[in-house]
């Protein structure tokens, strides 16, 4: 690769990006250098998952720039994308396992399709990565036989199958106890260290993310409002960052959607919530 | 009156732009075909899924249909005193029209519907979104194999209900009203063409099998990712894999058949 090895691995210059009408990243710029665990975090709607699919090539920015190791992301044909898609790994919210394969077919999946090894080879690599995520024992179960948690991690086991550069995390401790969002947590940072790789991850839970993330960024209507360490976010008595990190229902993020003067709009009689009806 | 138009043309447009993402989505199929050829295993397994499975309620109605037939053919055949004939008429309505077209009709609601449903749900729980992530093109490796079965299997599906159909004839027929069996067979076999009747009938099929496997991997792949987005997808397969059968019968029904006596 031409890319420098001291080069940021991403890198993303006011990047626009929405949906038909509605904007959703408006300038956003944001640099991650290669080694990095890095946590985006923000309220739902507020585009963070349509940054893993800019990052990924799924969704193509409005304007600005999206590089992945020097590439633009944006303007390279099907088979640059999808050779650099070789090199990054993305664990799903709830894992996308394929449910009619097997644990172990899953994570064969990407060894039988993208390289010529031979069986004998792709068995011990599948045990490989299962041990790497403690499920060895649940090779020969289907995806529908299995918790949650332990799911994520078969899916996380795939995900790393190839040795990417590059690990795209979708919320992936939503809907997880404890422990098992614990487990998910540790093996996130214990994968990047131990492949060398670079994790970024949108998430909601506060506890996991200031424990294994380098550095977190608070996205708000549409940018990057602040990029801080886990220990200036413990420190810290800003305002908006104590929302976040304590989970206040109220403060600079309001409760209440935009809508008219409760009063009024209970003695107007109005029904469909008032906005573009009204 | 503006608001009736406004709907109309909000209708006609989202129709538009449904048919050019259709006509998109069937070249990016057709264009992969080859690609999608060479996965054998996967093509034998849909063909089991869509086909084989499809087996039982095929043989069960066309051995119905026909035995239908041979009452309802007799019925009519005797009071001209050509009885006789019921062979000739049930075999042509089955190779002709019967055959192809109530097997299609089957095949959309039995295998059409489970392929929308199947890809539909991939597409909600993100499995083809992460096929992609995994630089394995989902419309190669989940869209074709299952288009290709539906084409392989409807004709052969069409043969195997005509042959039940036939038998199902010969047993009321023959077995129970008491006609002659060689006048049975023999008048079968001296009007039925190969190449008017069998091969138009196989050709009438392997249309229907486009149609129907499109249809069902189409409407599946761009089902809403919600429980409500796959159920009103399969039940669009249903209905506009029926409703496309029975036009594209009635248009190839003219142009083979027109004319001819």
């Amino acid at each position: 690769m031409s890319h420098p090895v001291d080069a940021p691995l991403i890198e993303l210059k006011n990047v626009r990006f929405g949906y038909g009408e509605r904007v959703v990243l408006d300038g956003l710029d944001l640099t991650v250098p290669r080694g990095q665990i890095l946590a985006v975090m923000g309220g739902s709607g507020n585009g963070k998952t349509s940054l893993l699919g800019l990052l990924g090539g799924r969704n193509i920015a409005w304007s600005g720039s999206v590089r992945v190791e020097g590439q633009d992301v944006g303007g390279l044909d099907g088979s640059s994308l999808y050779a650099l898609r070789r090199r990054m790994g993305m664990l799903f919210q709830f894992g996308a396992l394929f449910t009619d394969l097997s644990v172990f077919d899953n994570i064969a999946f990407p060894y039988r399709e993208q390289t010529n090894l031979p069986e004998t080879v792709i068995r011990d690599l599948v045990l490989m990565k299962l041990e790497a995520v403690g499920l060895r024992g649940a090779a020969a179960s289907m995806p529908s036989q299995l918790s949650g948690g332990m799911a994520r991690r078969v899916a996380l086991a795939r995900a790393i199958a190839l040795d990417p550069m590059l690990m795209l995390y979708d919320e992936p401790f939503t809907g997880l106890d404890p422990i098992s969002a614990g487990i998910i947590g540790r093996l996130i940072r214990r994968l990047n260290d131990a492949f060398g790789m670079t994790s970024l991850i949108v998430t909601h839970d506060v506890n996991e993310t200031l424990r294994i993330a380098d550095r977190i960024v608070l996205v708000s209507d549409g940018r990057i409002v602040r990029d801080i360490t886990p220990q200036e976010v413990r420190a810290s008595d800003d305002l908006f960052i104590r929302q976040f990190a304590d989970g206040l229902p109220d403060g600079p993020v309001p409760f209440h959607y935009p809508a008219p003067a409760y009063a009024q709009q209970l003695l107007g009689g109005a029904v469909g919530g008032g906005g573009a009806h009204g | 009156m503006v608001d009736f138009f406004e709907r109309l043309g909000a209708l006609t447009l989202s129709v538009l732009a449904r048919l050019g993402l259709a006509t998109l989505f069937f070249g990016a199929v057709f264009a992969r075909m080859a690609q999608g050829a060479k996965r054998g295993a996967l093509l034998v397994r849909e063909i089991h899924f869509a086909g084989v499975r499809s087996l039982a309620i095929i043989l069960v109605s066309g051995l119905f249909v026909g035995m239908v037939l041979a009452v309802q053919g007799y019925e009519v055949l005797q009071r001209f005193g050509s009885a006789d004939a019921l062979g000739s008429l049930v075999a042509l309505s089955l190779v002709r029209e019967l055959g192809p077209v109530v097997a299609a009709l089957l095949f959309a609601g039995r295998a059409g519907s489970a392929v929308t449903a199947e890809i539909g749900l991939m597409r909600a729980t993100e499995q083809l979104a992460a096929m992609d992530m995994m630089a394995v093109d989902p419309i190669s490796r989940v869209i074709v194999p299952r288009f290709m079965a539906a084409l392989v299997s409807l004709p052969i599906l069409a043969v195997i209900f005509s042959s039940a159909g036939v038998i199902g004839a010969y047993l009321v027929g023959v077995e129970l009203i008491g006609i002659d069996a060689g006048a049975f067979w023999s008048q079968m076999r001296a009007s039925v063409d190969f190449r008017l009747d069998v091969l138009n009938g196989l050709f009438k099929a392997l249309v229907f099998g486009v149609a129907v496997g499109l249809i069902s991997v189409f409407e599946g792949y761009h089902a809403a990712p919600t429980a409500e987005g796959v159920s009103s997808a399969t039940t669009r397969t249903v209905v506009i894999s029926s409703l496309s059968v029975l036009t594209l019968d009635f248009i190839l029904t003219v142009l083979m058949f027109r004319g001819l006596n």
